[in-house]
């Protein structure tokens, strides 16, 4: 063994106890680090696939990002102009020539696209009321861009064309309005319009907010309920690589000025919670693992309290300044490497055990289970910061003891 | 012939708001295989000589020669490499690692050298703890040895890298008068039958007798320096040193 480390080694063999604590203070650090990660990043990884399953990789909206530009300004590019009272200009909302630009879509981009009329809807069955988003589909299209024809749980998307007045809802919606399959229901849109429904379908995607709003009925029934005949509010498209989503989005938003988002830009918000999620995550295992650094920081300085003689006597027989520091940083990596295997072996049995564990949640997502993710990363990254963490809290007494003065040293113990 | 060690013009001052001269102006060799006592009251520099002829500290002035090299030139590493292969210490504290055993004491300067492989390594550490008479220690750690053994340990590891150069302070001091005379027979072997440089300080004027030459210093000055015993035998009629 090398001679160093052998020396590293029996100090640390020699203070058991001090020894054992700094190894645990290290493996709870990396245990924790592990187990919280694969939480942490199972969850949202969960939830992530679960958004992406269950909405349109990209939407078109009726909307624009920025108001249009008055036309004196246009005229007067630059020019200090300042316009009062311009109210916005009465239009019908839609989004116009929707054909035409799917058909656009799907030779351009080569997407798969399909058109909605989103609106609101109040459902009545008997006495139970309930606000929804009433979403307008064309059945064959949809099921090609969406989720929604594997996420039906009784009926399907298809009875939507064989029933007169067909609605699919979400069971969440369907349990708060008590309502079963077959059961007819008052749904009145925001302009007055009534119409009696029949449920011919329940969705579940897992996602609260989806499940307890969600209603779906034919595209040409929605347009009818919310009053805009043969118009469309939405355009969806699906990508074959979620990840191009949002380049494609600006793509298709500079071409046809309608505000297009992607899914990851439609979530930013829970994007950001995550963000802050993970921070306060990695804050807190952080933390941990500064407080085995002290305990590592700790051990290594009394040790070389106590060695500040033979570190003297290792001088004089012709130890350098590099190896005496080469010691105490060894001790640093040791108790670094050891606690991180031991804490590998924590986090994996905490992780195991949070696999195991079963119950039922009702929250962003419904989950009968933690959802875990496995990595070696997770192992890999917590190791390195154990392992780096450990020397760093060995460097500054291992510098120290190699400054020792084997003068002072050895002529205080005379 | 060359000194083993040398210094030439040397003062130490201890610098600070009143500085301190520890040794001023001494000029002294030392020849292979010479025995060297060092004497003089508490305070006269004898361990600070001691420690700038081992490299262990720096001279403010003047220069100190290892086998006619200038040292004065050589800082942190190269002195310490130079320690390590060519100057043994012996302490008045016999200053082993306690978790190591006798073996593993000696070893230790052996391993960091590397010149050795384990197996001669090994060798070479038994052979000197048995010429020191500790051929049944080897396993035993310092706390389980008598006083004098374990200084015998430190003489052993202070040979261990095979150096010209012995230097040892007060090696006596903790010892009672029949381990202390254990001790300075070692040294004087050393010095008369391997042509080792042994450089010791003492207080003791009947162990100082014994040596060669005794150099005596009074506030840091050398007053006396005179041979006691006839010079070291003749390099070619001597043995290999111990070990190699």
């Amino acid at each position: 063994m090398n001679l160093a480390l052998d020396i590293a080694l029996t100090h640390l063999l020699s203070r058991k106890r001090q020894t054992l604590v700094s190894v645990l203070g290290v493996a709870m650090g990396v245990g924790f680090f592990i187990a919280i990660t694969a939480l942490m990043q199972g969850f949202q990884e969960d939830f992530v696939r679960r958004v992406i399953d269950n909405s349109p990789h990209i939407t078109m909206k009726d909307e624009y990002r920025d108001p249009p530009r008055q036309p004196v300004e246009v005229a007067y590019a630059g020019a200090a102009i300042q316009l009062r009272g311009v109210k916005p200009k009465t239009e019908i909302r839609g989004i116009r020539r929707a054909g035409q630009i799917m058909e656009a879509l799907q030779a351009w981009q080569g997407l798969t696209v399909s058109q909605v009329l989103q609106g609101q809807g109040f459902l009545r069955y008997g006495s139970k009321e309930r606000s929804s988003t009433i979403t307008g589909i064309e059945p064959d299209r949809e099921r090609l861009v969406t989720r929604l024809d594997k996420d039906i749980v009784a009926g399907s998307i298809d009875a939507l064309k064989t029933a007169a007045n067909g609605i699919i809802l979400g069971k969440g919606l369907a349990r708060r309005l008590a309502v079963e399959m077959n059961d007819t229901i008052t749904v009145t849109s925001p302009i007055g319009v009534i119409m009696k429904m029949k449920v011919v379908g329940l969705s579940h995607t897992g996602v609260i907010a989806f499940d307890e709003t969600s209603a779906y009925v034919l595209l040409k029934k929605n347009q009818v309920l919310q009053g805009k005949t043969n118009i469309v509010n939405q355009v969806r498209m699906r990508t074959d690589d979620v990840n191009t989503a949002r380049a494609i989005a600006a793509k298709v938003e500079a071409r046809f000025d309608y505000r297009t988002e992607s899914w990851d830009e439609a979530n930013e918000g829970v994007f950001g919670v995550f963000v802050i999620q993970n921070m306060i995550m990695y804050s807190v295992t952080g933390a941990i693992l500064i407080v085995a650094c002290f305990g590592i920081f700790n051990i290594i300085s009394t040790v070389i309290f106590e060695k500040t003689r033979d570190i003297a006597i290792l001088k004089s027989m012709g130890f350098a300044e590099g190896d005496i520091r080469a010691i105490f940083l060894l001790e640093g990596l040791a108790l670094g490497v050891i606690g991180a295997g031991l804490g590998c072996a924590l986090g994996l049995g905490l992780t195991y055990l949070l696999s195991v564990v079963r119950f039922q949640a009702v929250g962003l997502v419904e989950i009968q289970k933690f959802i875990l993710k496995w990595s070696i990363w997770h192992y890999a990254i917590a190791s390195s910061i154990a392992m780096g963490s450990a020397m760093a809290a060995a460097y500054i007494p291992s510098r120290r003891a190699s400054k020792v003065n084997p003068v002072e040293i050895v002529r205080g113990a005379a | 012939m060359t000194p083993a060690v040398e210094a030439k013009g040397v003062t130490r001052v201890l610098p600070g708001t009143v500085p301190v001269t520890l040794v001023r102006d001494i000029d002294v060799a030392i020849m292979p295989g010479e025995f060297v006592a060092i004497t003089g009251p508490s305070g006269s520099g004898k361990s600070s000589l001691l420690y700038l002829l081992g490299l262990l500290d720096q001279p403010s002035e003047g220069r100190i020669l290892v086998h006619g090299e200038d040292t004065s030139g050589l800082r942190g590493d190269a002195l310490a490499a130079l320690r390590l292969v060519r100057i043994g210490f012996v302490f008045q504290f016999h200053f082993l690692l306690p978790e190591f055993s006798a073996l593993d004491n000696v070893l230790v300067p052996i391993r960091k050298l590397g010149r050795w492989s384990d197996e001669e390594a090994r060798a070479r550490a038994v052979r000197l703890l048995t010429e020191v008479g500790l051929a049944d220690q080897l396993k035993k750690r310092p706390d389980q040895m008598s006083g004098g053994q374990r200084q015998r340990v430190a003489i052993a590891r202070s040979m261990a890298n095979d150096p010209d150069i012995i230097l040892a302070d007060e090696p006596t001091g903790s010892l009672d008068q029949k381990n202390g005379q254990i001790v300075f027979e070692t040294f004087a072997r050393l010095a008369t039958e391997y042509r080792k440089s042994v450089i010791t300080v003492t207080h003791d004027p009947h162990l100082a007798e014994q040596t060669h030459r005794v150099i005596r210093l009074v506030d840091g000055r050398i007053v006396d320096d005179g041979m006691t015993a006839p010079p070291p035998l003749d390099e070619a009629a001597l043995p290999a040193p111990p070990g190699v």
